[in-house]
Protein backbone atom coordinates (compact mmCIF):
# COMPACT_ATOMS: atom_id res chain seq x y z
CA UNK A 1 0.00 0.00 0.00
CA UNK A 2 1.28 3.43 -0.93
CA UNK A 3 -0.22 6.63 0.48
CA UNK A 4 -2.05 9.00 -1.87
CA UNK A 5 0.29 11.59 -3.35
CA UNK A 6 1.24 14.60 -1.26
CA UNK A 7 3.77 17.39 -1.19
CA UNK A 8 6.45 17.51 1.45
CA UNK A 9 8.16 20.27 3.41
CA UNK A 10 10.69 19.99 6.18
CA UNK A 11 10.55 22.30 9.19
CA UNK A 12 13.68 23.03 11.21
CA UNK A 13 11.90 24.64 14.15
CA UNK A 14 8.48 24.65 15.79
CA UNK A 15 7.96 28.25 14.63
CA UNK A 16 8.71 27.31 11.03
CA UNK A 17 6.37 24.31 11.25
CA UNK A 18 3.53 26.47 12.57
CA UNK A 19 4.11 29.07 9.88
CA UNK A 20 4.06 26.36 7.20
CA UNK A 21 0.84 24.82 8.51
CA UNK A 22 -0.69 28.31 8.54
CA UNK A 23 0.26 28.66 4.90
CA UNK A 24 -1.22 25.32 3.78
CA UNK A 25 -4.20 25.19 6.13
CA UNK A 26 -6.44 22.19 6.59
CA UNK A 27 -4.75 20.19 3.83
CA UNK A 28 -1.52 19.99 5.83
CA UNK A 29 -0.52 17.51 8.53
CA UNK A 30 2.52 17.34 10.77
CA UNK A 31 4.70 14.26 10.32
CA UNK A 32 6.74 13.25 13.39
CA UNK A 33 7.78 9.59 13.53
CA UNK A 34 4.94 8.67 11.19
CA UNK A 35 3.88 5.54 13.05
CA UNK A 36 0.31 6.68 13.56
CA UNK A 37 -0.09 8.87 10.49
CA UNK A 38 1.49 6.76 7.74
CA UNK A 39 -0.67 3.67 8.44
CA UNK A 40 -3.78 5.91 8.25
CA UNK A 41 -2.55 7.42 4.99
CA UNK A 42 -1.94 4.00 3.45
CA UNK A 43 -5.54 3.09 4.24
CA UNK A 44 -6.73 6.46 2.84
CA UNK A 45 -8.22 7.28 6.23
CA UNK A 46 -6.06 10.39 6.02
CA UNK A 47 -5.21 12.10 2.73
CA UNK A 48 -3.27 15.28 3.49
CA UNK A 49 -2.10 17.23 0.45
CA UNK A 50 0.94 18.47 2.35
CA UNK A 51 3.10 16.78 4.96
CA UNK A 52 5.20 19.04 7.15
CA UNK A 53 8.05 16.94 8.50
CA UNK A 54 8.81 18.03 12.06
CA UNK A 55 10.80 14.87 12.78
CA UNK A 56 14.13 16.63 12.40
CA UNK A 57 13.50 19.39 14.94
CA UNK A 58 16.30 18.37 17.28
CA UNK A 59 15.49 20.74 20.15
CA UNK A 60 12.11 19.06 20.74
CA UNK A 61 13.67 15.76 21.75
CA UNK A 62 14.66 15.88 25.42
CA UNK A 63 13.80 14.70 28.91
CA UNK A 64 14.36 17.24 31.69
CA UNK A 65 13.72 17.54 35.40
CA UNK A 66 11.19 20.36 35.81
CA UNK A 67 11.12 20.33 39.62
CA UNK A 68 7.70 18.90 40.46
CA UNK A 69 7.39 17.32 37.02
CA UNK A 70 9.38 15.71 34.22
CA UNK A 71 9.32 17.69 30.97
CA UNK A 72 9.49 15.61 27.81
CA UNK A 73 9.97 17.13 24.36
CA UNK A 74 7.15 16.15 22.01
CA UNK A 75 9.56 14.56 19.54
CA UNK A 76 11.13 12.25 22.11
CA UNK A 77 10.87 8.68 20.86
CA UNK A 78 9.13 5.95 22.85
CA UNK A 79 12.42 4.05 23.16
CA UNK A 80 14.08 7.08 24.76
CA UNK A 81 11.21 7.54 27.25
CA UNK A 82 11.25 3.82 28.06
CA UNK A 83 15.00 3.78 28.80
CA UNK A 84 15.42 7.20 30.40
CA UNK A 85 16.92 6.89 33.91
CA UNK A 86 15.07 10.07 34.91
CA UNK A 87 11.67 8.78 33.73
CA UNK A 88 12.31 5.36 35.28
CA UNK A 89 13.08 7.03 38.63
CA UNK A 90 10.43 9.78 38.73
CA UNK A 91 7.58 8.48 36.54
CA UNK A 92 8.11 4.71 36.34
CA UNK A 93 4.53 4.11 35.13
CA UNK A 94 5.21 6.20 32.02
CA UNK A 95 8.51 4.43 31.28
CA UNK A 96 6.75 1.08 31.58
CA UNK A 97 3.85 2.13 29.34
CA UNK A 98 6.23 3.58 26.73
CA UNK A 99 7.91 0.17 26.63
CA UNK A 100 4.58 -1.41 25.71
CA UNK A 101 3.86 0.74 22.65
CA UNK A 102 4.00 -1.40 19.51
CA UNK A 103 7.32 -3.22 19.26
CA UNK A 104 11.02 -2.28 19.29
CA UNK A 105 11.00 -1.12 15.65
CA UNK A 106 7.94 1.06 16.26
CA UNK A 107 9.46 2.50 19.45
CA UNK A 108 12.59 3.49 17.54
CA UNK A 109 10.51 5.80 15.32
CA UNK A 110 7.29 6.73 17.13
CA UNK A 111 7.25 9.84 19.34
CA UNK A 112 5.34 10.68 22.51
CA UNK A 113 3.95 13.89 21.03
CA UNK A 114 2.86 12.10 17.86
CA UNK A 115 1.05 9.43 19.84
CA UNK A 116 -0.77 11.96 22.04
CA UNK A 117 -1.69 14.31 19.17
CA UNK A 118 -3.08 11.34 17.26
CA UNK A 119 -5.48 10.97 20.23
CA UNK A 120 -6.26 7.30 19.73
CA UNK A 121 -8.08 5.97 22.78
CA UNK A 122 -6.63 2.53 22.00
CA UNK A 123 -3.05 3.80 22.42
CA UNK A 124 -1.24 3.38 25.71
CA UNK A 125 0.21 6.83 26.28
CA UNK A 126 -2.94 9.01 26.13
CA UNK A 127 -4.49 7.04 29.01
CA UNK A 128 -1.20 6.78 30.92
CA UNK A 129 -0.53 10.54 30.84
CA UNK A 130 -4.20 11.13 31.69
CA UNK A 131 -3.93 8.89 34.77
CA UNK A 132 -0.78 10.76 35.81
CA UNK A 133 -2.46 14.18 35.47
CA UNK A 134 -0.07 15.41 32.78
CA UNK A 135 -0.18 18.82 31.13
CA UNK A 136 0.55 19.23 27.43
CA UNK A 137 2.19 22.32 25.95
CA UNK A 138 0.82 23.42 22.59
CA UNK A 139 2.49 26.07 20.46
CA UNK A 140 0.56 28.12 17.93
CA UNK A 141 1.00 31.34 15.98
CA UNK A 142 0.18 33.38 19.09
CA UNK A 143 2.48 31.51 21.43
CA UNK A 144 2.15 28.68 23.92
CA UNK A 145 -0.81 27.43 25.90
CA UNK A 146 -1.13 24.66 28.45
CA UNK A 147 -3.77 21.96 28.06
CA UNK A 148 -4.52 19.52 30.88
CA UNK A 149 -4.63 15.92 29.64
CA UNK A 150 -8.16 15.77 31.10
CA UNK A 151 -9.24 18.56 28.68
CA UNK A 152 -7.30 17.36 25.64
CA UNK A 153 -9.28 14.40 24.29
CA UNK A 154 -12.47 15.51 22.55
CA UNK A 155 -13.58 12.49 20.52
CA UNK A 156 -12.40 9.67 18.28
CA UNK A 157 -8.94 10.77 16.99
CA UNK A 158 -9.93 14.29 17.96
CA UNK A 159 -7.98 16.54 20.30
CA UNK A 160 -8.17 20.09 21.62
CA UNK A 161 -5.28 21.08 19.33
CA UNK A 162 -6.18 23.72 16.76
CA UNK A 163 -5.11 23.01 13.17
CA UNK A 164 -2.25 25.51 13.45
CA UNK A 165 -1.00 24.26 16.83
CA UNK A 166 1.57 21.60 17.56
CA UNK A 167 2.45 19.79 20.76
CA UNK A 168 5.91 20.79 21.94
CA UNK A 169 6.20 19.41 25.46
CA UNK A 170 4.56 16.95 27.83
CA UNK A 171 4.80 17.70 31.56
CA UNK A 172 4.24 14.69 33.77
CA UNK A 173 4.01 15.17 37.56
CA UNK A 174 6.58 13.20 39.49
CA UNK A 175 5.08 10.15 41.17
CA UNK A 176 7.07 10.69 44.40
CA UNK A 177 7.22 6.98 45.08
CA UNK A 178 3.52 6.26 44.46
CA UNK A 179 2.97 2.63 43.54
CA UNK A 180 1.49 1.76 40.19
CA UNK A 181 0.13 -0.94 37.92
CA UNK A 182 -0.21 -1.21 34.16
CA UNK A 183 -2.36 -3.85 32.50
CA UNK A 184 -2.71 -4.42 28.80
CA UNK A 185 -4.91 -7.18 27.45
CA UNK A 186 -4.35 -7.99 23.79
CA UNK A 187 -4.35 -10.88 21.36
CA UNK A 188 -0.84 -10.58 19.92
CA UNK A 189 2.17 -9.20 21.77
CA UNK A 190 2.46 -6.03 19.70
CA UNK A 191 -1.24 -5.27 19.30
CA UNK A 192 -3.21 -2.38 20.65
CA UNK A 193 -4.93 -3.16 23.93
CA UNK A 194 -8.43 -4.61 23.75
CA UNK A 195 -8.62 -2.97 27.17
CA UNK A 196 -5.75 -1.42 29.09
CA UNK A 197 -5.38 0.21 32.49
CA UNK A 198 -2.82 2.64 33.87
CA UNK A 199 -3.12 3.23 37.62
CA UNK A 200 -1.15 4.74 40.50
CA UNK A 201 -1.92 5.15 44.16
CA UNK A 202 -0.46 6.75 47.27
CA UNK A 203 -1.96 7.03 50.75
CA UNK A 204 -4.11 10.06 49.86
CA UNK A 205 -4.99 9.78 46.21
CA UNK A 206 -5.02 7.67 43.07
CA UNK A 207 -5.28 7.99 39.31
CA UNK A 208 -6.83 5.35 37.08
CA UNK A 209 -7.29 5.65 33.31
CA UNK A 210 -8.62 3.20 30.76
CA UNK A 211 -7.36 2.37 27.28
CA UNK A 212 -9.86 1.56 24.52
CA UNK A 213 -12.98 1.90 26.66
CA UNK A 214 -14.60 4.65 24.60
CA UNK A 215 -13.85 7.17 21.88
CA UNK A 216 -11.37 8.91 24.18
CA UNK A 217 -9.10 7.65 26.96
CA UNK A 218 -11.24 7.48 30.10
CA UNK A 219 -10.37 8.75 33.57
CA UNK A 220 -12.04 6.33 35.98
CA UNK A 221 -12.93 8.96 38.58
CA UNK A 222 -15.52 6.75 40.33
CA UNK A 223 -12.81 4.22 41.14
CA UNK A 224 -10.57 6.91 42.66
CA UNK A 225 -13.51 8.40 44.61
CA UNK A 226 -14.39 4.97 46.03
CA UNK A 227 -10.79 4.33 47.10
CA UNK A 228 -10.66 7.75 48.76
CA UNK A 229 -13.79 6.99 50.75
CA UNK A 230 -12.22 3.76 51.99
CA UNK A 231 -13.56 1.12 49.60
CA UNK A 232 -11.50 -2.02 49.05
CA UNK A 233 -9.66 -2.46 45.76
CA UNK A 234 -12.09 -5.20 44.76
CA UNK A 235 -15.12 -3.00 45.44
CA UNK A 236 -13.61 0.07 43.77
CA UNK A 237 -12.71 -1.98 40.67
CA UNK A 238 -16.40 -2.86 40.22
CA UNK A 239 -16.90 0.82 39.26
CA UNK A 240 -14.24 0.61 36.52
CA UNK A 241 -16.51 1.35 33.59
CA UNK A 242 -18.77 3.95 35.27
CA UNK A 243 -17.38 6.72 33.03
CA UNK A 244 -16.76 4.51 29.98
CA UNK A 245 -18.76 3.89 26.82
CA UNK A 246 -16.98 0.98 25.20
CA UNK A 247 -17.66 0.00 21.61
CA UNK A 248 -18.02 -3.50 20.22
CA UNK A 249 -15.61 -4.52 17.50
CA UNK A 250 -14.17 -7.72 16.05
CA UNK A 251 -11.91 -8.18 19.09
CA UNK A 252 -14.49 -7.81 21.82
CA UNK A 253 -18.08 -6.93 22.56
CA UNK A 254 -18.91 -3.94 24.68
CA UNK A 255 -20.04 -6.24 27.52
CA UNK A 256 -16.76 -8.15 27.43
CA UNK A 257 -14.81 -4.89 27.59
CA UNK A 258 -16.78 -3.85 30.68
CA UNK A 259 -15.88 -7.17 32.29
CA UNK A 260 -12.24 -6.84 31.28
CA UNK A 261 -12.03 -3.32 32.66
CA UNK A 262 -13.16 -4.49 36.11
CA UNK A 263 -10.67 -7.34 36.17
CA UNK A 264 -7.78 -5.25 34.85
CA UNK A 265 -8.47 -2.29 37.15
CA UNK A 266 -8.47 -4.68 40.09
CA UNK A 267 -5.16 -6.22 38.98
CA UNK A 268 -3.56 -2.83 38.36
CA UNK A 269 -4.73 -1.51 41.74
CA UNK A 270 -3.56 -4.64 43.54
CA UNK A 271 -0.07 -3.93 42.17
CA UNK A 272 -0.43 -0.26 43.10
CA UNK A 273 -1.51 -1.18 46.63
CA UNK A 274 1.04 -3.92 47.33
CA UNK B 1 3.50 16.75 -6.63
CA UNK B 2 7.14 17.68 -6.56
CA UNK B 3 9.83 15.01 -6.45
CA UNK B 4 12.48 15.31 -3.77
CA UNK B 5 16.13 14.39 -4.18
CA UNK B 6 17.29 12.15 -1.36
CA UNK B 7 20.78 11.02 -0.50
CA UNK B 8 20.86 7.83 1.54
CA UNK B 9 23.89 5.66 2.26
CA UNK B 10 22.75 2.10 1.68
CA UNK B 11 25.08 -0.75 2.62
CA UNK B 12 28.03 1.62 2.50
CA UNK B 13 27.24 3.18 -0.88
CA UNK B 14 25.84 6.69 -1.17
CA UNK B 15 22.69 6.70 -3.31
CA UNK B 16 21.24 9.92 -4.66
CA UNK B 17 17.81 9.56 -6.26
CA UNK B 18 14.71 11.55 -7.01
CA UNK B 19 11.66 10.15 -5.21
CA UNK B 20 8.02 11.00 -4.90
CA UNK B 21 7.44 12.15 -1.29
CA UNK B 22 5.08 9.20 -0.79
CA UNK B 23 7.77 6.64 -1.66
CA UNK B 24 8.19 4.23 1.24
CA UNK B 25 11.73 3.28 2.20
CA UNK B 26 11.01 -0.37 1.38
CA UNK B 27 9.98 0.56 -2.18
CA UNK B 28 13.02 2.80 -2.54
CA UNK B 29 15.22 -0.16 -1.61
CA UNK B 30 13.41 -2.78 -3.67
CA UNK B 31 12.32 -0.83 -6.76
CA UNK B 32 14.88 1.93 -7.13
CA UNK B 33 17.96 0.11 -5.84
CA UNK B 34 16.85 -3.44 -6.75
CA UNK B 35 17.70 -4.61 -3.23
CA UNK B 36 14.92 -7.20 -3.07
CA UNK B 37 16.24 -9.06 -0.01
CA UNK B 38 14.00 -6.89 2.16
CA UNK B 39 10.54 -8.40 1.93
CA UNK B 40 7.13 -6.77 2.15
CA UNK B 41 4.80 -8.83 4.32
CA UNK B 42 1.78 -7.25 5.95
CA UNK B 43 2.53 -3.69 4.83
CA UNK B 44 0.89 -2.43 8.04
CA UNK B 45 3.93 -2.32 10.39
CA UNK B 46 2.85 -5.52 12.10
CA UNK B 47 4.92 -8.38 10.68
CA UNK B 48 8.48 -7.04 10.59
CA UNK B 49 9.46 -8.72 7.29
CA UNK B 50 10.62 -5.34 5.99
CA UNK B 51 12.91 -4.60 8.95
CA UNK B 52 16.15 -2.80 8.03
CA UNK B 53 18.53 -0.67 10.06
CA UNK B 54 18.21 3.11 9.80
CA UNK B 55 21.09 4.93 11.47
CA UNK B 56 21.95 1.72 13.30
CA UNK B 57 18.47 0.91 14.63
CA UNK B 58 15.91 -1.64 13.48
CA UNK B 59 12.92 0.00 11.79
CA UNK B 60 10.02 -1.20 9.66
CA UNK B 61 10.79 0.16 6.20
CA UNK B 62 7.12 -0.07 5.14
CA UNK B 63 6.34 2.69 7.66
CA UNK B 64 9.22 5.07 6.94
CA UNK B 65 9.20 7.43 3.97
CA UNK B 66 12.35 7.58 1.87
CA UNK B 67 12.38 11.34 2.49
CA UNK B 68 12.52 10.66 6.24
CA UNK B 69 15.66 8.56 5.70
CA UNK B 70 17.30 11.34 3.64
CA UNK B 71 20.85 11.93 4.87
CA UNK B 72 20.76 8.70 6.85
CA UNK B 73 22.48 5.33 6.73
CA UNK B 74 20.56 2.18 5.88
CA UNK B 75 21.71 -1.42 6.20
CA UNK B 76 19.74 -4.20 4.56
CA UNK B 77 20.20 -7.97 4.62
CA UNK B 78 22.41 -7.61 1.51
CA UNK B 79 24.83 -5.45 3.46
CA UNK B 80 25.62 -7.95 6.21
CA UNK B 81 28.13 -10.37 4.69
CA UNK B 82 31.73 -9.26 4.34
CA UNK B 83 33.91 -10.73 1.57
CA UNK B 84 31.55 -13.66 1.11
CA UNK B 85 31.52 -14.48 4.82
CA UNK B 86 28.10 -14.39 6.46
CA UNK B 87 27.35 -12.19 9.46
CA UNK B 88 27.46 -14.19 12.72
CA UNK B 89 23.67 -13.82 12.99
CA UNK B 90 23.13 -15.26 9.50
CA UNK B 91 25.53 -18.07 10.40
CA UNK B 92 23.62 -18.75 13.62
CA UNK B 93 20.26 -18.89 11.78
CA UNK B 94 21.77 -21.41 9.34
CA UNK B 95 23.38 -23.58 12.02
CA UNK B 96 20.26 -23.63 14.23
CA UNK B 97 17.72 -24.04 11.45
CA UNK B 98 16.18 -20.69 12.40
CA UNK B 99 14.01 -20.61 9.28
CA UNK B 100 11.72 -22.73 7.19
CA UNK B 101 10.11 -20.92 4.25
CA UNK B 102 12.50 -17.99 4.69
CA UNK B 103 10.06 -15.17 4.08
CA UNK B 104 10.41 -13.56 7.50
CA UNK B 105 14.14 -14.31 7.68
CA UNK B 106 15.70 -11.08 6.36
CA UNK B 107 13.59 -9.02 8.75
CA UNK B 108 14.11 -11.51 11.57
CA UNK B 109 17.92 -11.35 11.11
CA UNK B 110 17.95 -7.54 10.99
CA UNK B 111 15.72 -7.27 14.08
CA UNK B 112 17.88 -9.83 15.90
CA UNK B 113 21.09 -7.91 15.16
CA UNK B 114 19.37 -4.75 16.38
CA UNK B 115 18.30 -6.57 19.54
CA UNK B 116 21.87 -7.71 20.32
CA UNK B 117 23.22 -4.22 19.60
CA UNK B 118 20.98 -2.92 22.39
CA UNK B 119 21.24 -5.95 24.68
CA UNK B 120 24.34 -8.05 23.85
CA UNK B 121 23.60 -10.79 26.34
CA UNK B 122 19.82 -11.33 26.47
CA UNK B 123 17.90 -14.02 28.30
CA UNK B 124 15.59 -16.28 26.31
CA UNK B 125 12.62 -14.22 27.54
CA UNK B 126 14.29 -10.99 26.44
CA UNK B 127 14.86 -12.45 22.97
CA UNK B 128 11.20 -13.46 22.68
CA UNK B 129 10.04 -10.04 23.87
CA UNK B 130 12.62 -8.23 21.74
CA UNK B 131 11.37 -9.97 18.60
CA UNK B 132 7.68 -9.25 19.28
CA UNK B 133 7.59 -7.09 16.17
CA UNK B 134 8.49 -9.95 13.83
CA UNK B 135 6.06 -12.67 12.86
CA UNK B 136 7.06 -16.13 11.62
CA UNK B 137 4.30 -18.47 10.46
CA UNK B 138 6.46 -21.61 10.11
CA UNK B 139 8.91 -22.19 12.91
CA UNK B 140 7.00 -21.63 16.12
CA UNK B 141 9.95 -19.33 16.95
CA UNK B 142 11.94 -21.91 18.96
CA UNK B 143 14.82 -22.20 16.53
CA UNK B 144 14.82 -18.46 15.87
CA UNK B 145 15.26 -17.80 19.59
CA UNK B 146 17.94 -20.51 19.69
CA UNK B 147 19.72 -18.83 16.78
CA UNK B 148 19.76 -15.43 18.46
CA UNK B 149 21.02 -16.89 21.74
CA UNK B 150 23.74 -18.76 19.80
CA UNK B 151 24.74 -15.58 17.95
CA UNK B 152 25.01 -13.74 21.28
CA UNK B 153 27.64 -16.25 22.37
CA UNK B 154 29.71 -15.91 19.15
Amino acid sequence: MIPAAFDYKRASSAAEAISLVGQYGDDAKFLAGGHSLLPLMKLRLAQPAMLIDIGRIKDLSYIKDGGDHIAIGALTRHMDVEKSALVLKEVPLLAHAAGHVGDAQVRHRGTIGGSLAHADSASDLPATTLALGATYVAQGPKGERLIAAADFYKGFLESALKPDEMLTEIRVPKMNGAKWGFEKFNRRAQDWAIVGVAAWRNKDASGVALVNMGSTPILATSVSAALKSGASVADAAELASAEAEPQSDLNASSEYRVHLAKVLVRRALEKASA
Amino acid sequence: MVDITVSITVNGTSQEKDVEPRTLLVHFLRDQLQLTGTNIGCDTSSCGACTVHLNGEAVKSCTVLAVQADGGTVTTIEGLSKDGVMHPMQQAFMENHGLQCGYCTPGMVMASIGLLNENPNPTEEEVRLGLEGNLCRCTGYHNIVKSVLAAAKK
